[in-house]
């Protein structure tokens, strides 16, 4: 199998090394590189709202910024974290990077498709920067009619204009998945021997293509009241607010799966490699991404359960809200089950998928407790649901793309990290990341709403231990940061297969060459084809 | 079955209503439920990697590459367990859904960033909510602005408050006391202080304290001088000039309408009729009503639908002239 890729070849790093030559580049990873350079400005932006969210929050009271300042930097915090970290993380980064070689092509099958959806997503973004420079947005990330479209006084137009376009470069990344899995795939690459990481990208780009546009009109008909006075939400010019409610989470449903499916593929190819041992249940984690994709469309109105919704209605959706449970609750099953009968090495990636396995557990069983109609009539929008969807988004998401980075870190740039200080860094965000938005479960529950600057008295210790928790957190984020950077010029350089997994893109060495494959390899293995302990006999317990 | 140990709880709200105590049994309950679920999951997973942690001399034949009976059972057996607390949570929603008997109705209008409440004698208070213990209450409210959300935390509801239409939250508060009342939609610069009280009175305190009003004029007899002032008696009377349907009896009954069907007239059905005049037009009138929608506001059209509300099936009201 070591044949199979192009010797004595310039790695696609020391291919060129103009500015040029990356900001215009076809390259898959090339372009995978700019998104990841690109997200984490964007994630460190994010993070910086929030912390001034979190510092606010110390005190009950309203003591370090205005009003006016806080909804801003909620909103802010919002926007770019949803629509500039988290849809684009696992896809755009790692997706871009790895597809191809996984399926044993040398790109993706629109590469210049694919860089223009790197240079529109700058465009949507920069134009969100600029409405933050002119004063920002504050209606949320969730841009609720009329308030948005009427009586905000705020940059509206031009935030909404920045997710627009940016939501392009979504559809272009999706269009292009689902293309090049069904066209560029190997001989003998069928579909059941596809790592599950494709498979969760397959997933991901049909919700990516099927919903992205929904968003892009319904935004369009947000700046259509707003600019032109055409009725459409607001009641006062004959429109119906909650009409923008079930476009807009019609969207934004799915798009929590788009940020949580391709982490569940990361998990599957972390959770193997370190365990050395076929995925459990192999058919059951490809089509539970499918399922997910799937029923995601049918659970929006559990957003709208006190909106005014037909009670009857909110039952439907409260029923298949805890169907698309039953997929999620396959995988993670059938990841323990890898464990069982492993080769199991506690690497740095694992400790983060073990993380997000946790985190993912809490987040995703207290999605149905709001799934529930009348615990979620209390909870509803409060600290409850911000603690639920942290715990998913941030959690889950977050930590499986921490656990992407130093799993493929030494793939992409050819380095080592060092073990050391990558395993505090899992220990310690988790720690943070616990301390910070438990107690948000209790405060939730109490009843103190999400988007408050002031609360309640009672409140404050929960307040408090969750925003001293920020502080653990933003040691856990900034750790890695550090230590890759330095990696770059003082890390050891990694061998092609440094964890000794299984995979095409651990036969090709790190980094790849631009063009991989020199003959398009036959795959004659099935996904995760890790050495048996029968084949191998009783030598050293394999 | 409901678990009365909840609200010795640390952390744990006021609970001040039947519908409260049943909502924390679910919570608690289906908590519990979940650790047994979850628990297995962590336990296994640390147990796996310690005993097959690499190089131990754990036996590894016979790994299973996938077991169908194990994937349907754990896939089924949460699902059936959680249907269980999916029907009871629903019940409970349609419970609090439901119409209630003799309920004492009192109008809400939120507005950025204030809540306006009105009892049914008029009386008006701000940000403050004041009713009697035991007995049932509905709120019958409206934004004049924005979406709101009417949020009472000690009872365990919340209902969003909408701008173009009434929503509905009933309630039957069993202690006395002060709780929190307050706002869970964003709402702009000051959603955070759109908050007030929820003051649960004993019943003779509250009849006291309603009767104690001096300048309240019941919405009823506002409505009366508002229907002759804002022009509706023009049309809307025997004696007019214009032909338009009589209001006697009209509330919550069913309206026929031009093309066939009907619709009922209740309290948004009204507010329809006066903002909106074309949106239901009445089986066998022209469409001639103008929009009230600049004359008045959420305010006046309670009191409109109040007046409405009040008169009489099949007669005129009494002492009233048309």
């Amino acid at each position: 199998m070591n044949a199979i890729y192009t010797r004595d070849a310039p790695d696609y790093i020391r291919a060129a090394y103009s500015l040029r030559s990356w900001l215009f580049s076809t390259d898959h990873k090339r372009i995978g590189v700019l998104y990841l350079i690109s997200i984490t400005v964007f994630f460190f932006l994010g993070a910086l709202a929030a912390g001034l969210i979190r510092l606010e929050l110390f005190t009950a009271e309203a003591d370090l910024v205005t009003p006016d300042v806080y909804n801003r930097a909620f909103s802010l915090h919002g926007v770019l974290m949803v629509w500039f970290f988290l849809i684009p993380s696992i896809p755009a980064v790692f997706g871009n990077f790895l597809i191809p070689t996984m399926i044993g092509a040398n790109d993706l099958a629109f590469p210049r498709l694919n860089l223009a959806s790197w240079w529109v997503f700058m465009g949507g973004g920069l134009l969100t920067f600029i409405a933050l420079l002119l004063g920002g947005v504050d209606t949320g990330w969730t841009f609720y009619t009329p308030y948005s479209s009427m009586f905000s006084n705020s940059y509206v137009a031009l935030t909404i204009l920045g997710v627009f376009i940016a939501g392009f470069s979504t559809i272009f990344t999706g269009l292009n998945i689902i293309v090049t899995v069904h066209k560029l795939r190997a001989p003998g690459m069928t579909w059941m021997r596809l790592p599950l990481f494709v498979w969760s990208h397959y997933a991901t780009s049909i919700v990516m293509i099927l919903a992205t546009p929904v968003l892009a009109m319904t935004l369009l008909l947000v700046t259509a009241e707003r600019v032109l006075g055409i009725g459409v939400f607001d009641p006062a010019l004959g429109g119906d607010p909650l009409l923008f409610q079930h476009l807009f989470w019609f969207y934004s449903h799915p798009a929590v799966y788009i940020m949580i499916l391709p982490s569940m593929g990361v998990m599957s190819e972390v959770i193997t490699a370190f365990a050395h041992k076929r995925v459990f249940g192999y058919a059951y984690v490809a089509f539970s991404s499918i399922a997910i994709a799937a029923i995601g469309f049918l659970v929006w109105g559990h957003h709208m359960f006190v909106a005014g919704q037909s009670v009857y209605a909110s039952m439907m959706f409260s029923a298949m809200s805890f169907l698309v449970a039953v997929p999620s609750a396959i995988k993670v099953y059938n990841w323990t089950a890898t464990l069982y009968k492993g080769q199991v090495t506690i690497g740095v990636p694992l400790l983060y998928a073990m993380a997000f396995i946790g985190l993912f557990v809490v987040g995703g069983l207290t999605g149905l407790f709001l799934a529930t109609l009348a615990l979620d009539v209390h909870v509803h929008d409060t600290y409850f649901v911000v603690a639920h969807f942290h715990y998913i988004m941030v959690g889950a998401s977050v930590m499986a793309y921490m656990a992407a980075l130093h799993f493929w870190w030494p793939k992409i740039t050819g380095r080592m990290y060092p073990e050391v200080l990558g395993r505090w860094s899992a220990v310690i965000a988790f720690l943070g990341f616990n301390v910070t938005f438990f107690p948000q479960f209790l405060a939730g529950y109490i009843g103190q709403p999400r988007r408050y600057q002031t609360y309640w008295p009672e409140l404050e210790t929960l307040n408090q231990i969750s925003t001293l928790g920020v502080a653990l957190l933003a040691v856990g984020y900034i750790m890695p940061f550090f230590y890759f950077v330095r990696s770059l010029w003082r890390g050891p350089r990694a061998p092609a297969n440094p964890w000794d997994a299984f995979g095409l893109e651990w036969m090709i060495p790190s980094p790849p060459p631009t063009e991989p494959f020199k003959d398009t390899p036959h795959v004659t293995w099935e996904a995760y084809d890790y050495p048996r302990p029968e084949d191998q006999g009783a030598r050293d317990g394999r | 079955m409901r678990f009365d140990w909840i609200d010795t709880l640390p952390f744990w709200p006021d609970q001040i209503s039947d519908h409260a105590a049943t909502v924390d049994t679910i919570m608690v309950a289906f908590s519990f439920v979940m650790v047994l679920f979850v628990a297995p999951i962590f336990v296994l997973m640390a147990f796996f990697a310690f005993k097959y942690r690499r190089g131990s001399k754990a036996d590894r034949m016979g790994r299973p590459r996938s077991l169908p009976w194990l994937e349907a059972t754990w896939a089924l057996v949460p699902l059936v367990v959680m249907m269980v607390f999916f029907y009871q949570a629903a019940r409970a929603y349609f419970d609090m859904h439901d119409e209630m008997e003799n309920a004492l109705r009192i109008e809400v209008i939120g507005k950025q960033w204030m809540w306006k409440t009105q009892h049914p004698n008029g009386k008006r208070q701000i940000n403050q909510l004041n009713v009697p213990v035991g007995v049932p209450v509905v709120l019958n409210m409206i934004s004049q602005d924005v979406i709101h959300s009417m949020y009472l935390p000690a009872l365990r509801i919340k209902q969003d408050v909408l701008p173009h239409r009434y929503t509905k939250l009933r309630f039957v508060a069993t202690e006395t006391g002060t709780f929190h009342l307050t706002c869970a939609e964003y709402c702009g610069t000051l959603h955070s202080r759109m908050g007030g009280s929820l003051v649960v009175m004993e019943r003779e305190a509250y009849d006291a304290w309603v009767e104690e009003a001096p300048d309240a004029v019941a919405p009823v007899e506002r409505g009366r001088r508002l229907f002759t002032e804002a022009g509706c008696r023009g049309c809307h009377a025997e004696d007019a000039p214009v032909e338009a349907p009589l209001l006697d009896g009209l509330y919550g009954s069913a309206v026929p309408l031009a093309g066939g069907g009907s619709v009922e007239a209740d309290d948004n059905y009204l507010r329809t009729a006066i903002l909106r005049p074309n949106a239901h037009v009445v089986a066998g009138f022209d469409p001639i009503m103008p929009s009230f929608r600049q004359q008045l506001d959420e305010a006046q059209i309670l009191d409109l639908i109040a007046y409405i509300q009040a008169l009489p099936t099949g007669g005129r009201e009494q002492g009233e002239g048309r």
